[in-house]
């Protein structure tokens, strides 16, 4: 709740800036250290089995574990990269996240922090201390022991005030000069009022000063500003933080060599080579080799798809089994993947802009406290004549407004809450999210990716016999298609060996070949082997002349994925899935998780559309993707989550992180979200309700220091108190 | 009322410890990781510092 408001992830222009700034951290830090983000990491034995184990990695000089922001950074040489520690932190059971290494925007979010805490900790000091002298002053200290002790307060107060007020005035004269009444405008007045006050009444040997009023005044703010930067820097970071992933490169073929370019130097006609697993950098057509691309990405499709001379690519889908030189037709700003881009852009615009219940309340507040400060001190002026009396019920008037309370109610309700749902997996990159989420009441998800892992699983293995089984493990083990790549894995934990088969080679874009006892064995395409392919996605075998025999995959449901979508419907929200995948796998998924409204074969636009449509028919839609096809629908949506495996346009375009495996905590926090919401209003109400006490009693003149020292510190107290409350 | 004399300002020194004391923690970075501390103690491996 302070001056500036609106979220941060509104801009178009951040989706785009990140990849530069990442690019350039990159190059200052060289081999500063790696930050990855460990979303299970929960214990005393987690700390000492990650950090032993990175330790023994050769390269790596120190690794540390954060456990309150589920974090280990690593010190290692320029020869250790993220993904040789994510693979290692994998074998012993760990996931892990690389983050921004820009350690640099780290320590200086921190020093803010540290700032407000140190100021927190002066005004807190002096609070007491003053509060002791009060103490003394309301039990009846006389004469020339009262103004003993408010000059002891003054010598105290008045420092402590120039000091830790300074986050206060400094941004209320910013939004002076901007002609703006902000929240810190009336802060600022009431701290230099009553100081002053104070001090002339000191100087007359008057019997109330309000140093004690002012200093506690400051130090409750400081607390609900300090846990408002926590929560924000919680948002910035996050945004920061989750890597671009890809570095904008290209291989570049000129006159037969070589070259490594940026993106941005590529030109229509000009020929790239891709090797197997790289990333298209460009639009364009194959001119050599043949492979097979992974499109799930940009499209949701499961089934990769055979590229060979003459097929036409898109920036953005993975090359998989052999290298590929593609003719340029459209790079930088004319690619499909920035096409993309700008409909993110698009959708973001169109995107209200959402006022939080702060920001509301705040636009309410400012005006009327300083309307009715000047209204008590007309008023009084007009009715005794008397100046110092006036300003006096003026001062307190404006102090016993001030919004302790307020300026409390939502950042430690926000706090708490992003704090459970942190623990529960849940990253909270904007600030608006919370309460946006609350009011959810339709959820879009995403297939692949999302409702399942991305991963083929294949199927009925048990049915074959052993022998095939030995061939097929031979055969899958030679080649790195993610088809073969899971059906060896799950030939290898089912425990069956290898046969010996002998001239094994990989056909680029066709499969696999050898002999095994004099007899030719493929696996590959159905093409390939003379089959007939069927829905489902497959991989197909043949031994000698024998009739191909078909290996199913299925994509494993995301594990939580069902109790999620169970939990949604029972607590009454619609819920729908639009996947960019064929019909039959859509289908069999949305049976299996008991999803009534599906649709399938969805382009990027249409899913970004029905998302508008139901916008437009007064649902609140939260979208729950991660492909590049769904970051316009994520962006379009009220609100919006995707898992950290998503790719960083699908992170940076939604609002909400969810680190872990397990969708089942969704369900959870919505409610979280919702009773937060809840907790906030009910602050708003506490802290008014505290205000119509003692405004009446303020305007009448008979606010003593005590009296107001008393209301602010219970408001403020209560409110913290309903805030912890939050479960 | 002379023991105000000594009393003000003794009060005044020990909560200016505190003060120090607290800033003193800020500046050393002793609430980074509160949870992470919390788990260390468990844990027999020896910890940055001191080692014996």
């Amino acid at each position: 709740m302070s001056t500036a408001a609106p979220s941060i992830s509104a801009c178009p222009a951040c989706v785009a800036a990140p990849a530069a700034e990442a690019i350039a951290a990159r190059r200052a830090e060289k081999d500063a250290g790696l930050v990855l983000s460990l979303p299970t990491a929960h214990c005393a034995v987690c700390i000492s089995d990650v950090e032993r184990t990175l330790a023994a990695m050769p390269g790596v000089r120190s690794a540390r574990v954060n456990l309150t922001l589920k974090r280990v950074s690593v010190a290692a040489g320029p020869d250790v990269t993220a993904d040789d520690v994510i693979a290692r932190l994998k074998t012993i059971g760990y996931p892990a996240h690389e983050l921004d290494p820009g350690l640099l925007s780290v320590t200086e979010t921190d020093k803010r922090g540290r700032d407000l805490l140190m100021r927190l900790g002066v005004a807190g000091f002096a609070m007491m201390n003053i509060m002791l002298l009060s103490v003394a002053v309301w039990s009846g200290a006389e004469a020339a022991t009262r103004d003993l002790f408010h000059w002891i307060s003054a010598a105290i107060a008045l420092p402590t005030l120039a000091f830790a007020g300074q986050p206060f005035f400094a941004s209320a004269w910013t939004s002076l000069k901007a002609r703006r009444l902000g929240m810190d405008v009336p802060i600022s007045l009431a701290l230099i009022l009553a100081s002053a006050i104070s001090l002339y009444e000191t100087f007359e040997g008057g019997h109330h000063a309000y140093f004690d009023a002012a200093v506690s005044l400051c130090f409750f703010l400081l607390a609900g500003r300090y846990l408002d930067y926590r929560s924000r820097a919680a948002a910035r970071s996050a945004a920061e933080e989750l890597a671009a992933l890809e570095v904008p490169r290209a291989t570049k073929l000129l006159a037969g060599e070589e070259r490594i370019v940026p993106i941005a130097e590529l030109a229509v006609g000009d020929l790239v080579r891709v090797r197997p697993g790289a990333r298209m950098p460009v639009d364009g057509t194959v001119t050599e080799g043949t492979s097979e691309i992974d499109r799930s990405l940009l499209t949701g499709e499961t089934l990769p798809v055979w590229a060979g001379e003459g097929s036409t690519v898109s920036a953005g889908e993975v090359n998989l089994t052999g290298p590929l030189t593609v003719r340029v037709s459209a790079a930088g700003r004319d690619s499909s993947l920035h096409r993309m881009a700008d409909l993110v852009a698009v959708a973001e615009n169109a995107r209200t802009k959402y006022t939080s219940l702060a920001d509301r309340m705040a636009r309410a507040y400012s005006p009327s406290v300083h309307l009715l400060s000047l209204t008590a001190f007309a008023v009084w002026m007009y009715l005794t004549g008397d100046l110092r009396l006036s300003v006096n019920i003026a001062a307190a008037v404006l102090i016993i407004t001030c919004p302790c309370a307020l300026a409390l109610a939502v950042p430690a309700v926000v706090t708490s809450a992003s704090g459970k749902l942190f623990r529960k997996g849940f990253l909270i990159k904007d600030g608006t999210a919370l309460e946006r989420l609350a009011e959810v009441d339709t959820v879009v998800f995403d297939k692949t990716g999302t409702l399942t892992m991305g991963a083929p699983e294949p199927q009925d293995l048990s049915a074959r016999s052993r022998d095939d089984l030995a061939v097929v493990a031979a055969l899958a083990g030679a080649s790195a298609h993610p088809l073969s790549r899971a059906l060896a894995g799950a030939l290898d934990a089912a425990g069956i060996r290898p046969a010996a088969v002998t001239g094994l080679r990989e056909v680029p874009g066709w499969g696999v070949e050898g002999r095994w006892r004099g007899k030719p064995v493929r696996l590959g395409r159905a093409e390939w082997l003379g089959a007939v392919p069927g829905e489902r996605t497959a991989s197909w075998f043949a031994k000698g002349d024998a009739a191909p025999v078909e290996f199913a995959f299925a994509d494993s449901p995301r594990p939580g994925a069902e109790e999620a979508v169970q939990a949604l419907i029972a607590s009454g929200k619609r819920v729908i899935l639009l996947s960019g995948d064929a019909e039959a796998p859509v289908a069999t998924l949305a049976r299996t998780l008991g999803i009534p409204d599906w649709q399938s074969g969805m382009r990027p636009e249409e899913k970004a559309g029905r998302i508008a449509a139901l916008t437009e028919a007064g649902h609140r839609v939260l979208m729950v993707g991660d492909g590049l096809n769904d970051t316009a629908a994520l962006a379009g949506a009220h609100v919006s989550i995707s898992p950290a495996t998503a790719l960083d346009a699908a992170r940076t375009a939604s609002d909400i992180v969810l680190l872990g495996q397990d969708l089942a905590p969704l369900s959870d926090a919505l409610r979280i979200a919702t009773v937060a919401r809840r907790r906030i209003k009910q602050n708003f109400a506490l802290s008014l309700a505290y205000n119509v006490i003692a405004v009446p009693v303020a305007l009448v003149g008979l606010a003593t220091p005590l009296i107001a020292a008393l209301a602010m510190s219970a408001s403020s107290i209560t409110v913290s108190l309903n805030a912890l409350r939050l479960k | 009322m002379e023991m105000l004399v000594y009393l003000i300002p003794v009060s005044l020194l020990l909560g200016g410890i505190g003060l120090a004391a607290f800033l003193w923690s800020l500046k050393h970075r002793q609430y980074d990781d509160p949870d992470g501390d919390a788990n260390r103690i468990l844990s027999d491996d020896w910890d940055d510092r001191p080692k014996p």
